[in-house]
C-alpha cells in the first residue's frame, strides 16, 4: 500500500505527444499492490504505450475481472471508462460493449486464474469470435489476491513459495489463443519494458482479438526459488524471438538495422511495427510453425517471448456479423426496432 | 561512469542545494523543519550557530540559496529560505541559556579591526575558546555596515542590538569610537592575531562637469545613508535623483522617499534586467512608487551659480561585439536633463587601507587589494587576517559570515600549533528515517502551494516613518504553509545495489522520472538516455555498481522531490530515505581535525 497522494509535480522536461499531454496525464489512482508487484510495471508500460500513440483517454474502455492484475485498470487512464466485472467474466462484458460500442478501443485486463481457471470458457470464446480487443493477462503463476495458491498457468514441477511442488500440467495461454485464432499472439515479461511497450502500442493497433501473455512476478508469493515465474527465472530463461518499434503517424523513427534483419509489417490503422528478428527463422505470419515453435522451446524450458503471430489482414466480430458501422448505442430507437411490420416481413422470409 | 561515492561528504552536501549554495552551509532543511513543529528556538539555534546574525539575515540577506533552491527547479517559486529564518528569529524564546559561556582565558588576544559581521563572526568563534578578544570600530556601536547602511525600515536596531549583544556577552572587548590608524602600531601591541574586518567603506565619486560646484546638493550614497543612519541629516528636496542600479541605490531611493523626496527616480546606465540590484528590492522600490529609467548615462551636473537644478543625461542602447561582449552606444536621440533639487551617487563602493602602513609584511595587488589566501583568508603576515569586504571586495552579510567562520578556524589552528592549510571535514551525521512499512520521520507528502507572499505594512504609513519596518513578516499559518513547501532535500535517497531485484517499481512510481535503468556509459551518453531529460548537468547522477542484468541504476538528482515513494515502493528495501545533517567544521569543534588524531 501506498499512502501519500502521487505529487502531481511533474518533470520539467517531459516531452507532449500530439495532444499536448505527458506521460503523467495518462496515470491512474496509486497504486495499491504489493511493492515491486509485476503488475505495476505493466500499468506503467501501459501508460507508456498509450500515451505514445496519443489516444484519448475518453476514447478507451478497460474492462477487468476480479484479482490483483485486475485492480490494475484503476491504476491507469484515469480519465477512461472502466468496468471492473465479476471474477473471469471481462471478456463477455468486452464483448457486450464491443457490440455495443464499436468506436471504441478495448482494453481487456486479467489474472491467469481470472483468465486460465474461472473464466477459461469466457477467455476461448471471446478469442474465437475475433472481438477487437487487447486482451492482456498478467500471469504470474498464482492467485495472487487470495494469497498465493498455484493457478492453472503454473508450471508442474515448480515450488509454491512454502515448497509444495505442482502436480498439475500448466495451461499455456499463448499456445490456446493461436490454437483458437487469435489474429496478434504475444509473450511478455513485465521486467522488459522496452519489449513489452511496443508489443501493447502494436495489440491496441491491430483489428481483431488481440492477446498478450505478460509474465508478471507476484513480489509476495511466487518469487522464490523454485518458482517459474520468478524475476530471476523469466530473466535466466526468456528466449526473446524479435524486438519491435512500432511507427505511428508522421513521426518515422529511424530505423538503421542490418539489412534483411528487419521485416515491416504494416496494420489496419496505417501504423507500421518494425520487427528486428533475433531468431532468422522466426515467421510470424506462420501460425502453424508458432505452434510447433512454442512446443519444442517449452518442453526446453524456454519462455519465448515476442510477437509470436500477427495477421495483418484479420477480421473481426463486427465483420463477421456485419453490423452497421454507426455503433448500435448511436442508432435512433426507431432504427435498432424497426417495428412489427418488419418482423412480420423477415418471419416471413423464414417459413 | 564509476559508482558514485556516497561517503564522500561533498555528494550529499551538493544534493541540498540551499544549504551548498549558502556561503555558511547554514542546515536549511532542518531549521525549517523545526519551524514547521514550532520549534522556533531550536531553529533559531540551528541558524545561530552557522550564521550568527538570524534576525538579521532573516530580513536582509541577499539569499543566494534561494536561486539555488530545487524547489524552483520543480514549480516557479523557491521556498522563501529567507524569510523563515526571520521567522525562527520572530518567535523564539529567549535563547539566552543557550548561547556559548565566556570560556577561561586561554591567555591568548586578537584584535579585530571593525565591527561588522565579519569580525563579530570571528570574535563569536575565538571567545568561547579562550580568546581574549578586542574588537575596534570607528564608529560608536557594534555592527558595521548592517547598522550604519541598511536602513531601518529594513532592519531595526532593535535587532542588530540583540544579536551584536550575544556576541558581545560573550566576554568580548568592543572598543567603539576607536579607529586604528596605523597597522604598524597596532602589530606592536603584540596580539597573538590580527583580524582585519574593516569593510569596503568608499563610496565611488562620480566626476562630471559641474560636480564642484553643486557639490552642496550632491551626495556619496553610503555616507550619506550613514548620515541619515546617524541622524546627521533628516531630509532632502523634493525632486532627488538616485544614480545607480545596485541595492545601494535601491537603499538610497527608498529613503529619500521618507525624507521628503516626492519625486524620487533611479537612474541606470544598463538595461533594468541588468542591474544589480536584488529583483525584490526593484520591487519594493518600484511599489514606493519610484520609476527606474534604463540606458541613460550622466554627463553632466546642471547648476545655476552652485545651485543644481537638474542632471543631463546621454541616451544609450546595448550593442553586442563579435565576442558577444556588450558595449553601451549612443542611441542618437537628443539628451535629457532632469530637473532635481539632490542627487544620491550610488555608482559603487571600493576599498581603502590608508591605514595600513606599506612594510607591515602585508602585501597588496596591483589593484590595491591586500593578498589573501581564499582558504584561511591569511594575508602574507602569517599573524594578520582578513576577511568580509575587506579581504575581496564588497559583497554582503552572509559572505562576511562565512569569511569569519573561516578566518577564526585559521586563528585557531595557528595558535594551536596546527597546520592552517588543513582544513577539517565537515560533520555529518546520516539516520534512516523509517519508522514502519509506510511511515517516516519526516514530514513526504509534497505540497502543492505557491509561494506565500510576506505581509507589508501599508504604504501611506511606511512612507511616513523612516523607521517602520516595511515587511511584518510571515505569521505563524503563513509560515507553516511556506515551510510545508520545503523538500527536504536532506533527506536523501540511498541506494543498496546487492538488494535491488530490478523490479521497476521504484522507476514506475517516481514522479519525476529521476530513476533510470541501463546500461553504464561515459556521463555525458548517460544523460542522453535517462527517462526524463538532463536539463541541468551541473546536478549530479547518482550511478550504482552493477547489478545482476548488467545494468546499472542511474538517478539524476536535479528534480527529486525527496517524498520517498522510491523507498516505499522499493519491495527489498534497497532504496533508503537518510537524513544528512552536515554542519561545517568551526574553531573548537570537537570533531577532531587529521592533525590532531594523528597526535
Ligand atoms: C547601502 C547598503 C546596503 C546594504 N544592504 C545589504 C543587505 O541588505 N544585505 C546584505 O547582506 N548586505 C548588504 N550590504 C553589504 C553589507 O553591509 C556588507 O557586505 C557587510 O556589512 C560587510 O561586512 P564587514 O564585516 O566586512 O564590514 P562592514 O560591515 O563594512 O564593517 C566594517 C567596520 O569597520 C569599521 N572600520 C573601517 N576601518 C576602520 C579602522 N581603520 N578602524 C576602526 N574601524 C574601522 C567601519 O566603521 C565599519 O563599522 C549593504 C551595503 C550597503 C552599502
Ligand atoms: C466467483 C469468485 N470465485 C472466487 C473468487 C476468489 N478469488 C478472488 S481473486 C482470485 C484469483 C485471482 O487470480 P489471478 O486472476 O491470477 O489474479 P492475481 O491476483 O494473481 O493477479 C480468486 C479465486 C472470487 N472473487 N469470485
Ligand atoms: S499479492 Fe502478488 S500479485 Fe497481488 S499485488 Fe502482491 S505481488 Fe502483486
Ligand atoms: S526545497 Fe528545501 S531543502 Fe530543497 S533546496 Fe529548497 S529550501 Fe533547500
Ligand atoms: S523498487 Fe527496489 S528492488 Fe525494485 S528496481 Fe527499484 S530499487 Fe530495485
Ligand atoms: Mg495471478
Amino acid at each position: 500500500m501506498t499512502y501519500i497522494a502521487k505529487p502531481k509535480f511533474h518533470h520539467p522536461g517531459l516531452k507532449k505527444n500530439a495532444l499536448g499531454y505527458t506521460h503523467r496525464d495518462y496515470e491512474g489512482k496509486i497504486s495499491t499492490l504489493c511493492a515491486g508487484c509485476g503488475h505495476d510495471s505493466i500499468t506503467a508500460s501501459i501508460i507508456e504505450a498509450c500515451y505514445e500513440l496519443s489516444i484519448e483517454p475518453h476514447r478507451v474502455a478497460k474492462i477487468s475481472g476480479i484479482g490483483c492484475s485486475s485492480k490494475t485498470p484503476d491504476y491507469f487512464l484515469g480519465n477512461s471508462h472502466g468496468f471492473n466485472s465479476v471474477h473471469g467474466r471481462m471478456p463477455s462484458v468486452l464483448t457486450g460493449a464491443n457490440l455495443a460500442n464499436r468506436d471504441l478501443i478495448y482494453l481487456g485486463v486479467s489474472g491467469d486464474g481470472d483468465s486460465a481457471s474461472i473464466g477459461f470458457g469466457q477467455f476461448a470464446h471471446s478469442i474465437r469470435r475475433g472481438v477487437n480487443m487487447t486482451y492482456i493477462v498478467e500471469n504470474n503463476g498464482v492467485y495472487g489476491l487470495t494469497k498465493g495458491q498455484f493457478s492453472a498457468t503454473a508450471d508442474r514441477g515448480s515450488k509454491s513459495k512454502k515448497g509444495v511442488t505442482n502436480t498439475d500440467n500448466a495451461i499455456d495461454l499463448v499456445a490456446i489463443a493461436l490454437q483458437l485464432g487469435a489474429t496478434f499472439v504475444a509473450r511478455s515479461f513485465s521486467g522488459d519494458k522496452s519489449q513489452l511497450v511496443p508489443l501493447i502500442a502494436a495489440a491496441i493497433g491491430h483489428k481483431g482479438a488481440s492477446f498478450i501473455d505478460v509474465i508478471s512476478p507476484c513480489i509476495a508469493f511466487n518469487n522464490h526459488a523454485g518458482s517459474t515465474k520468478s524475476f530471476d527465472y523469466v530473466r535466466e530463461h526468456n528466449d526473446a524471438v524479435n524486438r519491435l518499434d512500432v511507427l505511428v503517424g508522421r513521426d518515422p523513427i529511424a530505423v538503421d538495422y542490418a539489412p534483411g534483419t528487419v521485416q515491416v509489417v504494416e496494420q489496419h490503422d496505417g501504423s507500421k511495427i518494425a520487427l528486428r528478428k533475433i531468431d532468422a527463422d522466426y515467421d510470424p505470419h506462420d501460425r502453424l510453425g508458432a505452434q510447433t515453435f512454442l512446443a519444442r522451446h517449452a518442453a526446453k524450458g524456454q519462455i519465448v517471448t515476442g510477437l509470436l503471430y500477427v495477421d495483418p489482414e484479420a477480421e473481426d466480430l463486427h465483420e463477421h456479423l456485419n453490423t452497421v458501422e454507426t455503433p448500435l448505442n448511436a442508432l435512433e430507437a426507431d432504427t435498432l426496432c424497426p417495428g412489427s411490420a418488419v418482423l412480420d416481413k423477415i418471419n416471413a422470409s423464414l417459413r | 561512469m564509476k559508482p558514485t561515492d556516497i561517503a564522500a561528504p561533498d555528494y550529499f552536501h551538493k544534493v541540498v542545494d540551499c544549504q551548498w549554495a549558502c556561503p555558511a552551509h547554514t542546515p536549511v532543511p532542518e531549521y525549517i523543519r523545526l519551524i514547521a513543529q514550532g520549534r522556533y528556538s531550536d531553529a533559531y539555534m540551528i541558524n545561530w550557530k552557522s550564521n550568527v546574525f538570524p534576525g538579521i539575515l532573516g530580513r536582509t540577506c541577499d539569499r543566494p540559496c534561494e536561486p539555488a533552491c530545487r524547489r524552483g527547479r520543480v514549480e516557479e517559486n523557491p521556498v522563501a529560505i529567507c524569510r523563515l529564518k526571520r521567522v525562527a528569529a520572530d518567535f523564539k524564546d529567549d535563547i539566552r541559556q543557550r548561547l556559548p559561556k565566556p570560556g577561561p582565558k586561554n591567555g591568548k588576544r586578537v584584535a579585530l579591526v571593525g565591527g561588522g559581521p565579519a569580525s563579530l563572526t570571528v570574535a563569536r568563534d575565538l571567545a568561547p575558546l579562550g580568546y581574549h578578544c578586542t574588537v575596534f570600530d570607528a564608529d560608536p556601536e557594534a555592527g558595521g555596515m548592517m547598522r550604519t547602511q541598511i536602513p531601518k525600515f529594513r532592519l531595526p536596531n532593535s535587532v542588530i542590538d540583540e544579536e551584536t549583544g550575544y556576541i558581545l556577552n560573550l566576554g568580548v572587548e568592543f572598543k567603539g569610537g576607536h579607529r586604528i590608524d596605523s597597522m604598524k602600531a597596532l602589530l606592536a601591541e603584540k596580539y597573538d592575531a590580527i583580524f582585519v574586518g574593516s569593510g569596503a567603506p568608499r563610496g565611488r565619486e562620480l566626476e562630471l562637469p559641474g560636480r564642484k560646484e553643486a557639490a552642496a546638493n550632491i551626495h556619496i550614497g553610503i555616507e550619506w545613508l550613514a548620515n541619515v543612519s546617524f541622524g546627521h541629516v533628516d531630509k532632502i528636496g523634493k525632486r532627488v535623483i538616485v544614480l545607480g542600479g545596485g541595492n545601494t541605490a535601491m537603499d538610497c531611493c527608498r529613503t529619500a522617499r521618507r525624507l521628503g523626496g516626492e519625486k524620487v527616480t533611479v537612474v541606470v546606465r544598463s538595461g533594468f534586467d541588468e542591474m544589480k540590484a536584488s529583483p525584490w528590492e526593484k520591487e519594493d522600490a518600484i511599489h514606493e512608487d519610484i520609476p527606474i529609467l534604463n540606458y541613460m548615462v550622466p554627463v553632466a551636473f546642471k547648476h545655476v551659480a552652485g545651485k543644481l537644478i537638474g542632471v543631463t543625461f546621454q541616451h544609450v542602447k546595448a550593442e553586442y561585439d563579435a565576442k558577444g561582449r556588450r558595449n553601451l552606444v549612443p542611441s542618437g536621440d537628443p539628451d535629457q536633463t532632469i530637473p532635481c533639487d539632490d542627487v544620491l551617487v550610488a555608482v559603487g563602493q571600493e576599498n581603502a587601507f590608508p591605514w595600513i602602513e606599506q612594510d607591515c609584511g602585508i602585501e597588496f595587488d596591483k589593484w590595491h587589494m591586500p593578498k589573501v589566501d581564499p582558504k584561511t583568508f591569511a594575508s602574507t603576515n602569517p599573524k594578520v587576517f582578513f576577511g568580509g569586504d575587506a579581504a575581496f571586495g564588497p559583497k554582503n552579510i552572509i559572505w562576511a559570515v562565512a569569511h569569519g567562520h573561516d578566518a577564526a578556524l585559521s586563528i585557531h589552528k595557528m595558535l594551536s600549533g596546527e597546520a592552517v592549510d588543513e582544513r577539517p571535514l565537515p560533520e555529518v551525521q546520516i539516520s534512516s528515517q523509517k519508522m514502519g512499512i509506510h511511515e517516516w520521520s519526516y514530514d513526504n507528502d509534497i505540497s502543492p502551494d505557491k509561494r506565500y507572499k510576506v505581509p507589508h505594512r501599508d504604504k501611506v504609513v511606511a512612507l511616513k516613518d523612516i523607521r517602520a519596518e516595511v515587511e511584518l513578516g510571515y505569521d505563524v499559518k503563513l509560515a507553516l504553509g511556506e515551510a510545508h513547501r520545503c523538500l527536504n532535500c536532506d533527506v536523501q535517497t540511498v541506494f543498496s545495489t546487492s538488494l535491488c531485484i530490478e523490479c521497476d517499481a521504484c522507476a514506475d512510481i517516481c514522479p519525476m522520472d529521476c530513476i533510470t535503468f541501463t546500461a553504464n556509459g561515459e556521463e555525458s551518453d548517460l544523460r542522453q538516455r535517462l527517462k526524463a531529460p538532463s536539463a541541468h548537468p551541473d546536478q549530479d547522477l547518482y550511478v550504482s555498481s552493477d547489478l545482476k542484468t548488467g545494468r546499472v541504476m542511474v538517478k539524476d538528482e536535479d528534480v527529486c522531490l525527496h517524498c520517498g515513494l522510491c523507498a516505499e515502493r522499493c519491495p527489498t528495501g534497497a532504496w533508503d530515505m537518510q537524513k544528512y545533517f552536515i554542519e561545517m567544521t568551526h574553531a573548537g569543534s570537537t570533531c577532531p581535525t587529521k592533525s590532531r588524531s594523528a597526535a
